[in-house]
């Protein structure tokens, strides 16, 4: 083929219409008529609510109505457990609206329906509401003993299930261990951030009895399931659209937040297009967030560093409720062992509810947790046997010719067996080691210790089980008028260029131009198979879908052609938006071949004169569509992975601290990247990048405060430190290709890749410089000037 | 569902008074009446139907908001219609030519994918039309850039590319003097 489109470093095709503005976000939908939706919330953490009053907010001129959960109807109930599990046997979820008791600040109990949402955001003023408020307890440990105040009365202990994972014999292993490292780590709470907050718009039309929700959702399709239920309405009835959403990172896969089900009610009720656009308020409040985990783990090790087991128990901040069942700690649990061999490990693990909004993943989904927790347990076993960090966990991979490499026993998020397909840990490693200079990087370190410099290298490595299934579909069509392929699949985008790698991985069959390639997803209109976007998955479950689409649609454009332009299926290349005899200046357009595979009646341009029943290049003996043939270029197919395919990586970073401001200076940070072969490498490096960043946020900046009642005290972007372009450092980003032989593509997920182990890498890093101080192991994140402060004044003291 | 009801009435409106506003956006003279807490930002975004100014956090933190007011950037989230009576406002939508083709900003973004949702996006460019209209010379070290991108947000792309982006446009720019 003379034009390769997999792999090219191809510029997105969204990016004009984004760069003009001519984005199309939730709320630049104009919908006329439109009815604004604004919330009133609990100021309470936990509380019995004595009283509601909407009077004052009813009477206010351009309120059109007030909900609360006396006049939703069949709503007023429990939203759904999305993801049941048999030892979840505490589980807890949400009504749309508070009825008698709250659970979180943010909390919704009422919904405001005006003309606008200035009147709306009035009138949520004016509802009162009498608490009555009972006790919290917002420290995760001690929210698990037995006099901690609960949060659901029925729930001992506030903890929602015990769960335990377990491979390979545990216990023998620490029978035989020599050596055995303890580490107690914690993550605190953070949150996505998107730029965009959530948005729902919603129009029902009565005369046709369709119900329209445009929302900002990472999951169209499930949405859509969703509300055809709770509302009982035939799905073709209800097309659920994602257009432009400005960033999810997982944030948006929760469903379903209340606004989701209450405003499509209002729209059905009123008889008019309703919005509800979140404000940044609500989105630190009222949004899904994540992190907080408490990892007590322990590792049996040989005197030469080698891993044999591993135990684990570790306390997850659920929230209040949990709707998305235990995947984040689900995760966490799995992924522990890391790149490491360690053949046996057992892990614990309880989700606690706290008086704080819910918690379902956030990019990472549980990965920086474990990898954190793995991490500072391999440097501190390095620093106890007097090894070399790199060398320690040289000791333990999982070497090349180990994969497919099974945990026996272990159930990974998807349902199915946790099996590493492919990989090559000690190459990524090597690679990592000379790029950062290791050697030289001690001289240096050395010297300028000389000069009251102090400078520390960290390092993290990770694996992440990505491309889950169930299942994603792909359809592909060439239109008969244009020649363009218009490609379906049932995901939804939030930035991460899907409609450009989709539109390469159906270039590369069928010979369209990449810009001639039209994707359409986010759409249940357009597609309607298919689960969401999350977990990495896209690139793996859609990106092979379509490409088995395209190759059937290639088959079809080549048997065409070959018969057009008389000649045999061997000879017939594509490219360049046509089909060719290959050696000769021959070609039928794509559009021709389209037209031509669609026996017409009318004719209305060039080509479609010599489609019509009565042309002479038409003219054949029987149907003209013959017997088991379709109409067109176009075909459907589906992937289905048969588990999870791991991608993994190694970060290092050189940071100076400074000892007086507690401040740091990232001078070097690396990334060495895996994620099987690339379709776009420059979008593969945009989304490592963006995962750093957001690593980054969550090594050294982001928290999400709360104080002893349970008041959030930071939920805006003044106090919540999300890095700017001062913050972030200018990542070196390398890769390997490790193919992987589960589908035809041989692409792993990245979409979550780069956040994984920067904590971990910060962590590494501060500790080395510090050294000299004689500082504690750093066993938090996000690590904060603060923190340091304080782990000098300690060591200063002791 | 229940069967079809009569339409209600939507009975009342803002409560708000009326105040006249003009000012030249994009080049255009435009006059509204508004509500005097009407934000700068809602007025172009809602009045106008000029989307591509976002709104990313209503407190002037985030950038997503910026356009360029009387020839400096500005957060349009933290202004009132009615303080920029009077004003001449420029857009996103102002910034690539009549026929769609791009500006040396949105071209270099567009080069070094500068972009992944694009929400954030008109904010950074409006900022960097501004900044290199007034210093068409700009320092290209690093440090130096990142300083000039420190007043916008973004959650995606981890500013390398935004960073490139930045570089690219003051070349693009100077090509183009």
């Amino acid at each position: 083929m003379s034009t390769r489109q997999f792999g090219e470093p191809i510029a997105r095709n969204a990016d004009a219409a984004l760069l003009r503005g001519e984005g199309s976000f939730i709320d630049d939908i104009d919908l006329p008529g439109a009815l604004h939706a604004a919330f009133a919330r609990s100021m309470v953490a936990r509380a019995k609510i004595r009283a509601i009053d909407t009077s004052a907010a009813e009477s206010l001129d351009g309120v059109v109505k007030v909900y609360t959960c006396d006049n939703i109807g069949a709503l007023d109930a429990p939203l759904p457990l999305l993801i049941p599990a048999p030892d979840l046997t505490h589980p807890k979820t949400q009504r749309p609206l508070a009825r008698d008791d709250v659970f979180y600040v943010g909390q919704s109990i009422a919904m405001v329906v005006a003309v606008d949402r200035y009147v709306a955001e009035d009138a949520v003023r004016l509802i009162d509401i009498d608490y009555d408020p009972l006790p919290v307890e917002m420290d995760l440990e001690r929210a698990v003993a037995d006099d901690a105040p609960r949060i659901h009365p029925d729930v001992p202990n506030n903890t929602a299930g015990r769960f335990r994972v377990e491979t390979g014999d545990t216990d023998a292993a620490f029978a035989q261990a020599e050596h055995i490292t303890r580490v107690k780590i914690r993550l605190e709470r953070s949150t996505a951030a998107p730029l965009e907050c959530r948005a729902i718009a919603a129009r029902w039309e009565a005369v046709t009895g369709e119900l329209t929700v445009w929302d900002g959702t990472q999951a169209t399709l499930s949405v859509r399931g969703g509300l055809a239920s709770l509302f009982q309405i035939d799905e073709d009835k209800v097309r659920v659209i994602a257009p432009n959403v400005g960033g999810g990172f997982g944030q948006k896969i929760m469903m379903f937040h209340p606004d989701e089900v209450l405003v499509p009610l209002a729209s059905m009720e009123l008889g008019r297009p309703v919005k509800y656009i979140e404000d940044r308020v609500e989105n630190f409040i009222g949004a899904s967030q994540e992190r907080t985990q408490i990892h007590t783990l322990e590792i049996a090790a040989t005197k030469d560093g080698r891993v044999i087991g591993l135990k684990d128990d570790f306390l997850h901040d659920t929230g209040a409720f949990i709707p998305y069942g235990i995947a984040v700690a689900h995760v966490s649990s799995t992924s522990i062992a890391g790149p490491y061999r360690i053949p046996n490990f057992r892990v614990t693990f309880r989700p606690v509810y706290l008086p704080m909004v819910q918690v379902t993943p956030y990019r990472g989904c549980g990965r920086p947790h474990a990898c954190y927790a793995i991490e500072r347990a391999m440097d501190q076993l390095a620093d106890e046997l007097g090894l070399d960090r790199f060398e320690v966990r040289r000791r333990n991979f999982i070497g090349k010719d180990e994969f497919p490499y099974p945990r026996e026993g272990l159930i990974f998020a998807d349902g199915l067996q946790v099996i590493y397909d492919s990989g090559d840990y000690e190459e990524a490693l090597e690679k990592l080691r000379q790029a950062i200079d290791v050697e030289g990087f001690r001289a240096e370190q050395a010297a300028a210790r000389e000069e009251g410099r102090y400078l520390g290298l960290g390092l993290g490595f990770y694996v992440e089980g990505t491309g889950l299934g169930p299942y994603e579909g792909g359809h592909i069509k060439i239109h008969p008028i244009t020649g363009k392929v218009y490609v379906n699949t049932g995901l939804t985008d939030q930035g991460q260029g899907h409609e450009t790698v989709f539109a390469q991985i159906a270039a590369e069959q069928t010979g369209a131009r990449v810009e001639d390639v039209i994707v359409v997803e986010g759409d249940t209109g357009a597609f309607e198979w298919g689960v969401a976007t999350f977990a990495s998955r896209a690139a793996v479950c859609s990106g092979n879908a379509i490409h088995m689409a395209a190759v059937k649609a290639r088959a079809q454009i080549v048997e065409a052609a070959a018969n057009m332009m008389e000649c045999s299926q061997e000879d017939i290349e594509l490219h360049d938006g046509a089909a060719w005899v290959k050696g000769t200046d021959r070609k039928a357009m794509l559009a021709e071949v389209a037209t031509a595979t669609n026996p017409l009646r009318y004719a209305f341009n060039e080509p479609s004169k010599s489609a019509t029943q009565f042309a002479p290049a038409s003219r054949h003996d029987g149907p003209p569509l013959a017997e088991g043939r379709t109409p067109g270029i176009e075909a459907t197919d589906y992937y289905s992975p048969p588990h999870a395919t791991w991608a993994f990586g190694a970060h290092a970073a050189v940071i100076e601290v400074d000892p007086e401001l507690c401040t740091i200076e990232v001078k070097r940070y690396i990334c060495i990247h895996d994620c099987g072969r690339m379709i776009n490498p420059t979008i593969v490096d945009g989304q490592v990048m963006g995962g750093i960043a957001q690593g980054v946020g969550g090594a050294f900046y982001e928290r999400c405060e709360f104080d002893e009642e349970g008041t959030p005290l930071n939920a805006n972007f003044m106090d919540f430190l999300m890095p700017y372009a001062t913050e972030v450092p200018n990542a070196e980003i390398m890769h390997s290709e490790t193919p992987t032989p589960l589908n035809p593509l041989g692409v792993k997920g990245v979409g979550e890749a780069g956040t994984i182990p920067v904590a971990q890498v910060y962590a590494s890093a501060v500790e080395d410089a510090l050294r000299p101080f004689g500082i504690a192991p750093i066993r938090e994140a996000p690590l904060t000037p603060d923190a340091i402060h304080r782990m000098l004044k300690q060591a200063r003291t002791s | 569902m229940a069967r079809p009801t009569a339409r209600k009435e939507l009975i009342g409106q803002s409560s708000d008074p009326r105040v006249p506003v003009s000012m030249t956006v994009n080049g255009e003279r435009v006059e509204r009446e508004v509500s005097p807490r009407m934000l700068l930002s809602d007025f172009i975004r809602h009045e106008l139907r000029l989307t591509g100014t976002h709104v990313g956090c209503e407190h002037g933190v985030c950038g997503c908001c910026t356009v360029i007011i009387d020839g400096k950037a500005g957060r349009s989230c933290l202004a009132f219609a009615v303080q920029a009576d009077g004003a001449d406002i420029r857009t996103i939508e102002s910034v690539a030519a009549p026929d769609g083709s791009l500006h040396p900003v949105q071209q270099a973004f567009r080069e070094c994918h500068g972009l992944q949702c694009g929400y954030c996006t008109p904010g950074f460019v409006m900022s960097i039309v501004d900044y290199l209209e007034d210093n068409p010379d700009p320092d290209l070290s690093e440090d130096a850039i990142r300083e000039v991108l420190s007043g916008n947000l973004c959650r995606c792309t981890g500013y390398k590319n935004i960073v490139a982006a930045f570089r690219r446009s003051a070349e693009l720019m100077r090509g183009s003097r």
